[in-house]
């Protein structure tokens, strides 16, 4: 595992993922900085790897892009062959990449999406290369602002809108605390119907205690 | 050290590896590739996009060059403005404005500006970062204007406005406060150059004339060195020594003398190599 080399691009991020009862809802922080400088403050860190399977990247903007765009290209030509992939076929690809260059990477990536077999599903590759299936995942350097309220907030089987609320929540708690995470809300809804995307302006963002 | 006669041409030359561990040895450090201290910046308007660059070239403190080009030809619909390392920039444009090309005649179409933004990444990603060139991509396509920031690690960014280089943060500033949605190609051109004078006055990296490009899906317009804000002014008064200023103590003048010189060639003998 390596750090971040001098002059890299850093999705110092808070990301986040949640399976409830018809799928899962992933977010995202908007900010990538390179050093003290904000390079993008609408960064869209929910990336496509296929129809209804997506992927939150955090670490390295160069290495998660690289990867993201390999495992992209990977079910593209797999569908073609197969029909659609499943959201665990994905994340396996993911931690194959992630855990075979693990030297020469910074990359923590959450997979989520739906699928026929399973349907909705949420998968952690965190920066060692392993694979975790988590009723919901959250990650990259503002995560660790959120653990506590996370586990004190999360309840199985939540419907679609007190899951959007609690992502939201999260993130902005994230953001707040966390220099590195900021600017605005990015979300996905990720059903059998396909995906809804959900933006959420830096001046709408759920306010919590300010001091 | 191999010398010129035995120098042949093409495989590697490590001449400079033993040059460099020699002054490396000496406590002179390795020398330094020229790197453009720049400002580099493009954005979309109403029907296109607008690039935009200062001129200055930089080795060090020393001014490289006072008015050079960092708005690259990568294909007829598209162009990039190039910070970092200046060699890196230049030979990784032309790189991949040959890849293009090659790829038009093969396809027998426009190439996109994702497929240009996409061979840029791969390439800089596999050079991890080594190869220093941090780009704007701009170009219009089949699927309208898009313009791309490509950071030497090989991450990219699409956004509506951008700035790079040293005087990245002076150029954003101008268009953070002044930029919105659909401008007219008039106001477009202008605030691309207050945001590249914004950089030449406000950078040490940065400086001399501002080139800009413009294209949409009409016409590409070159204008090289639409601003000279730095025009050298023409002196007030004149500083030259007046004629006369040195007194002239005496005067002598003298014959040329006529030298003759005899030179005889011998040739010599065949040596012996019994």
């Amino acid at each position: 595992m390596s750090g971040l080399k001098p002059g890299e691009v850093n999705l110092g991020t808070s990301i986040m993922a949640v399976e409830f009862a018809h799928g899962v809802i992933i977010g995202a922080d908007s900010r990538t900085t390179t050093g003290s400088y904000i390079a993008n403050r609408v960064t869209d860190k929910l990336t496509e790897v296929h129809d209804t399977i997506y992927c939150c990247r955090s670490g390295s903007a160069a290495d998660t892009q690289a990867v993201a765009d390999i495992v992209h290209y990977y079910l593209q030509m797999y569908s073609v062959q197969n029909g659609k992939p499943t959201v665990p076929l994905a994340a396996s690809l993911f931690q194959e990449l992630c855990y075979q260059n693990k030297d020469g990477l910074s990359a923590g990536i959450i997979v989520g999406g739906w699928d026929k077999e399973n349907g909705g599903s949420v998968w952690n590759v965190p920066l060692g290369g392993s694979l975790h299936r988590q009723p919901f995942a959250i990650g990259g350097s503002g995560s660790t602002y959120i653990y506590g309220y996370c586990d004190a907030t999360y309840r199985d089987g939540m419907n679609q809108e007190e899951c959007i609320e609690f992502v939201k929540n999260s993130l902005a708690l994230a953001m707040s605390r966390d220099g590195s995470s900021g600017g605005v809300i990015r979300m996905a809804v990720i059903t059998e119907k396909g995906v809804e995307r959900i933006f959420v302006p830096g001046d709408k963002l759920p306010v919590h205690w300010q001091g | 050290m191999t010398s010129r006669l035995q120098q042949t041409k093409g495989g590697f030359n490590f001449d400079n590896h033993v040059r460099n561990t020699m002054m490396e040895g000496k406590g002179m450090g390795i020398p330094k590739a020229t790197k453009t201290g720049t400002t580099i910046v493009g954005l979309i308007y109403k029907d296109g996009l607008v690039l935009g660059a200062d001129t200055r070239a930089t080795a060090g403190p020393i001014v490289a060059d006072k008015n050079c080009e960092k708005i690259h030809y990568l294909a007829p619909n598209m162009y990039c403005c190039g910070a970092g390392t200046a060699a890196d920039t230049e030979m990784t444009t032309a790189l991949i404005s040959s890849q293009l090309e090659l790829h038009r005649l093969s396809t027998g179409r426009q190439a996109r500006v994702v497929t240009a933004m996409t061979m840029l990444k791969q390439m800089l990603f596999k050079y991890q970062g080594q190869i220093g060139a941090a780009l704007i991509l701009g170009g219009v396509d089949i699927n309208g204007p898009h313009l791309y920031t490509i950071y030497p690690h090989g991450s990219t960014d699409k956004l509506p406005y951008v700035t790079m280089g040293s005087g990245s943060l002076a150029a954003m500033s101008v268009f953070e406060s002044r930029f919105k949605p659909d401008l007219t190609r008039e106001e477009g051109i202008s605030l691309v150059q207050e945001a590249i004078e914004a950089g030449i006055f406000n950078d040490l990296g940065s400086g001399s004339n501002v080139d800009i490009v413009v294209i949409n899906s009409e016409k590409v317009e070159v204008l090289r060195n639409y601003a000279k804000p730095n025009e050298r002014g023409v002196k007030e008064a004149s500083y030259k020594f007046q004629r006369g200023t040195t007194e002239v103590l005496k005067t002598s003048i003298r014959d040329l003398v006529d030298i003759k010189e005899t030179v005889n060639i011998h040739t010599s003998e065949a040596m012996d190599i019994s």
